[in-house]
């Protein structure tokens, strides 16, 4: 039994194994090398099938340094020229100036008003036992399908909130048509579909709080916003942090509700960075040049999101810590 | 919290209603015209004479049924083998000890960042090659990046919450580790494992980008089928809102089911709530 080795308190039924014989076990105990391979045997199905689809994610880097086109059979290395063509194209700042507007505008609205109603559902009456329930319907409803809905409330000839500008005398107002409210247009859907989401994570941090703190505080007469910034914020940060982590990520690289809506026009309004690397892909049929976009993209939620994950685990220590 | 101000009180549920409105009469008002007659389209707002004909027109052609078997079919079918798989490997990464177990768990989490779009441009390519364009399953295996990650996170937290001692003692008893894990495990992550089944299947099912581009009119789903409503000359107001409502209702029925693992599922576990 000595090889078997010292008994591994990480590992379940380490200890077991090495238990006396005349216990009811497994007559052979499991091979160190089996014990050591087991974890790895049982999660390689589930690598198998990612490894699966990462493959290409690879070989994308690849196809980004050569001018791969879907119209013709040949191909050829041509180095970095995607890449600095990408770097010096006006256009290419721009769409990574829509996608940062659209991350900023729809996850920062998405928060505020998710705290917002949040902290209105977090009360003890009827209305807001039932709204928690129904509230968190635009979330299950597909990006695409909400864009619809939307198209059609504001549809000039039929749709309900157009009849409603029209009787307040507001009759040019062209939602996605037009550049200047194009922008507000795709962050209302988002915000429309995703507020609930911050609303359930706050809600959920909310509700768990514990009573103390809250009654020592109004019976010292703080008043409610100086016990929201004092006690309520520091500690449902962590979980603001998450709201947030994954608002971001998601939004960052949108493509449904914009493509659904306007294709990134009018024009090149909201051509994003996914939007551009679909019209270059798919349009224009240069794989190669359509790459870099979202590579790029990629380089960037990879990095903001391991920053961001770090100051959760953080936050959350200090959290649990005080 | 103890705001006794009655004034703040029906301020607050004023805005609070305010937002209600914002976020459910879109869905009300889908319902309703639904079943408005497109003859009644223009002219009414809220009276008319609701018919069931948008619902029979959209019903008659089988097209719109095939659509929704199809998405019935991929989202069942990739649900089903990321549980297969996924169930072991959130087995594996709760209760093991092992090097680069971190590093495994934040790969599966990562591609739930990943950009669809980047997927999406080289899988294009190569299952064009290798047959898997407009197929069936070319769509299972990629919607693996959006089910797999849910349910190995959120099964994760559930494996971490049942107490070793509960299978040292079953183990002491003489059971296998596979009988073990059957029989005492299974039954305790059941209905995390059922939300996070159901949550991972709106997810996939609402998936548009990768039905789109990777499926051509093979395997065509509700999401992708409802923009041919807007690009199409002849607009069908009526029958449109009668497919988006088709389209939602089994998404707005689960949620219901899965209300209580709600916030942990969401947050694929980061958040025990």
């Amino acid at each position: 039994m000595s090889s078997i080795g010292r008994p591994d308190p990480s590992v379940p039924f380490a200890d077991l194994a090495n238990a006396s014989p005349n216990r009811n076990m497994d007559k052979i105990p499991p091979i160190p090398f089996m014990r050591k391979a087991r974890p790895y045997l049982i999660l390689a199905p589930a690598l198998l099938l990612t490894i699966g689809i990462l493959i290409p994610f690879f070989i994308s880097i690849y196809y980004s340094l050569t001018n791969y086109s879907f119209k013709y059979k040949d191909y050829s290395f041509v180095g970095l020229e995607n890449w600095t063509k990408m770097l010096t194209d006006p256009s290419f700042w721009h769409s990574v100036w829509v996608t940062l507007q659209y991350a900023f505008f729809s996850t920062g609205t998405e928060m505020l008003l998710g705290i917002g109603v949040a902290l209105m559902l977090n009360q003890d009456t009827r209305l807001a036992k039932a709204l928690r329930i129904v509230l968190i319907f635009p979330l299950m409803i597909a990006p695409v399908i909400a864009t619809l809905i939307w198209q059609l409330m504001t549809n000039n000839s039929v749709g309900v909130i157009a009849h409603a500008l029209r009787s307040i005398g507001i009759n040019n107002f062209l939602w996605g048509a037009a550049p200047k409210t194009a922008m507000f247009s795709v962050v209302l859907i988002d915000v429309w579909v995703n507020t609930p989401f911050v609303i359930v994570l706050v809600l959920a941090g909310l509700r768990s709080l514990p009573k103390a703190p809250f009654e020592s505080a109004m019976v010292d007469g703080g008043s409610a916003w100086f016990t929201f910034k004092t006690l309520t914020l520091p500690m449902i940060k962590p979980l603001l942090l998450i709201a947030l982590l994954f608002r971001v990520m998601i939004s960052l690289q949108e493509f449904s509700i914009i493509f659904a809506l306007t294709r990134g026009g009018p024009g090149d309004t909201l051509m994003s960075l996914p939007l551009t690397a679909y019209n270059e892909a798919f349009t224009y049929k240069e794989l190669g040049a359509a790459l870099p976009y979202m590579l790029i993209l990629w380089v960037f939620i990879y990095i903001l999101s391991y920053y961001l994950i770090r100051y959760w685990s953080r936050a959350q220590k200090n959290a649990s810590g005080s | 919290m103890g705001n006794t101000n009655p004034i703040a009180k029906i301020l607050k549920n004023s805005a609070l209603l305010l937002y209600a409105l914002f976020a459910l009469f879109p869905l009300f008002w889908m319902l309703l015209i639904s079943f408005k007659h497109d003859r009644e389209m223009f002219n009414t707002i809220f009276v008319f004479n609701p018919t069931l004909e948008n619902y029979r027109v959209l019903f008659s052609t089988g097209e719109y049924i095939g659509y929704f078997m199809n998405n019935v079919f991929v989202s069942v079918g990739a649900v089903l083998l990321s549980l297969a798989v996924g169930v072991p490997a959130a087995y594996a990464l709760a209760r093991f000890d092992f090097r680069g177990k971190e590093d495994l768990a934040f790969t599966f989490l990562s591609f739930r960042f990943a950009p669809e779009m980047l997927v999406i441009l080289p899988l294009f390519l190569i299952y064009q090659k290798i047959g898997l364009y407009d197929t069936a399953f070319g769509l299972i295996w990629v919607f693996q990046l959006i089910s797999l990650p849910f349910i190995i996170w959120i099964l994760r937290g559930y494996f971490e919450d049942i107490s070793p001692e509960i299978e040292h003692a079953a183990r002491v008893d003489g059971y296998s580790w596979w009988r073990v894990f059957l029989k005492i495990n299974m039954p305790l992550i059941k209905p995390g494992m059922v939300a996070a089944a159901l949550l991972s299947f709106i997810f996939v099912w609402n998936n548009f980008t990768f039905t789109l581009l990777l499926a051509g009119q093979g395997v065509v789903t509700t999401t992708v089928a409802s923009l041919k409503y807007i690009s199409s000359d002849t607009v069908h107001y009526g029958q449109m809102a009668a497919a988006v409502t088709i389209a939602a209702l089994p998404e707005v029925l689960l949620a219901l089911l899965i209300q209580k693992h709600l916030v942990r599922g969401l947050s694929m576990g980061a958040v025990k709530g």
